[in-house]
């Protein structure tokens, strides 16, 4: 029993050693609301390293530095507006996944739009056109062929219920 | 033959729009920093880490900064270009070592040459921050009022120096 004790008390160290460092590594309150921010504040910027991640995304050297950057400004104090102008100041509005609307971004913003409209507008005029195309060439009933049609017609809907015609 | 012209002329349009977007560059943003004052700050000199250095010491006199590591691969490129470009004397180079240990950069000046006047050292980046650097190396022109008048990203080629900056240099320093 006397020799298992010096293993008890290392086991009982080991054990309140791990709990202490786990305490350590925990985040502050504060913390928490800064880098809520920081991650919301970045993932609407571009990393401009590798294009086509957001700085929260990447794992860039440079968007690291930009990312302390903004956990810096945020615990000065400053708005998300100013930290977002910080960024575009530096980088342009490149850095922006939504670039604000300008005379350059009109395409940008409305250009999809337009093209889906200008082919909803082709194709009602060409389906227009071409229905009237259609009956133009289609030869009239004669007054024969026209009384089989209504007798069919008028038939369908006793004879032939729950069948297509 | 009409019906076949309308797609005919959309499909040029198109063809001539992807191939201007493929032959752009999408590594160059255009910087916003482009006739605006460069920013300023105070850092130690890479050699004299005792002594800083201001960009408002160089008001007067149009400058090249440019921006360089140990650590980056085309900066390897464009440094033979820049050596030959101090010796004519044109203009005097600046250069902002970005994250870089001291060590290993004055090491690699002294096995590649030394084309600045001086060197500063931005070991956090902030400085590289504030000129809006993201793809070292960069190299900004800047004319005697301290305004930024021209950046080249990624490296100065032979081309770039004579179509553009030393044309620059010229007509800022007359």
């Amino acid at each position: 029993m006397r020799r298992l004790l010096p293993f008890a008390l290392l086991a009982l160290l080991v054990l309140f050693a791990g709990a202490a460092s786990a305490r350590e590594a925990a985040p502050t309150a504060e913390d928490v609301v800064v880098e809520k921010r920081m991650v919301a504040i970045s993932e609407e910027l571009r990393c401009l390293v590798c294009q086509n991640e957001s700085l929260a995304a990447s794992q860039a050297d440079l968007a690291k530095d930009l990312r302390r950057e903004i956990r810096e400004q945020i615990q000065d104090g400053r708005s998300d507006q100013e930290i977002m102008d910080f960024m575009v100041g530096r980088y342009g509005d490149f850095v922006r996944y939504r670039p604000p609307l300008t005379g350059a971004t009109l395409m940008l913003w409305f250009g999809p739009f337009a093209l889906l409209l200008t082919g909803v507008v082709v194709l009602v005029v060409y389906l227009r056109r071409r229905s009237r195309r259609v009956a133009a060439t289609l030869p009239a009933l004669s007054a024969e062929e026209q009384r089989k049609v209504d007798a069919l017609l008028g038939g369908t809907r006793d004879t032939t219920e729950g069948r297509k015609p | 033959m009409n019906r076949f012209l309308l797609p005919l002329g959309i499909f040029i349009v198109l063809v001539a729009f992807l191939a201007v977007g493929l032959n752009l560059n999408p590594r160059e943003v255009p910087s916003p920093l482009i006739g605006k004052p460069a920013p300023a700050f105070e850092l130690p000199q890479l050699h004299k880490p005792e002594l800083s250095f201001a960009p408002k010491n160089m008001l007067g006199k149009v400058w090249l900064l440019n921006v360089w590591a140990s650590w980056c691969v085309s900066c390897r490129q464009e440094h033979p270009i820049l050596v030959d470009f101090a010796k004519t004397g044109s203009a005097p180079i600046y250069g902002l070592n970005y994250k870089d240990p001291r060590a290993d950069a004055l090491r690699w000046l002294k096995q590649y040459g030394d084309p600045y006047a001086l060197s500063i050292a931005d070991a956090e980046g902030r400085v590289g921050i504030d000129y809006g650097v993201y793809g070292v190396p960069e190299t900004y022109v800047i004319d005697k009022a301290g305004v930024i008048r021209f950046k080249q990203i990624g490296p100065v080629t032979q081309d770039v120096l004579e179509a553009k900056i030393l044309p620059l240099v010229k007509e800022l320093n007359k």
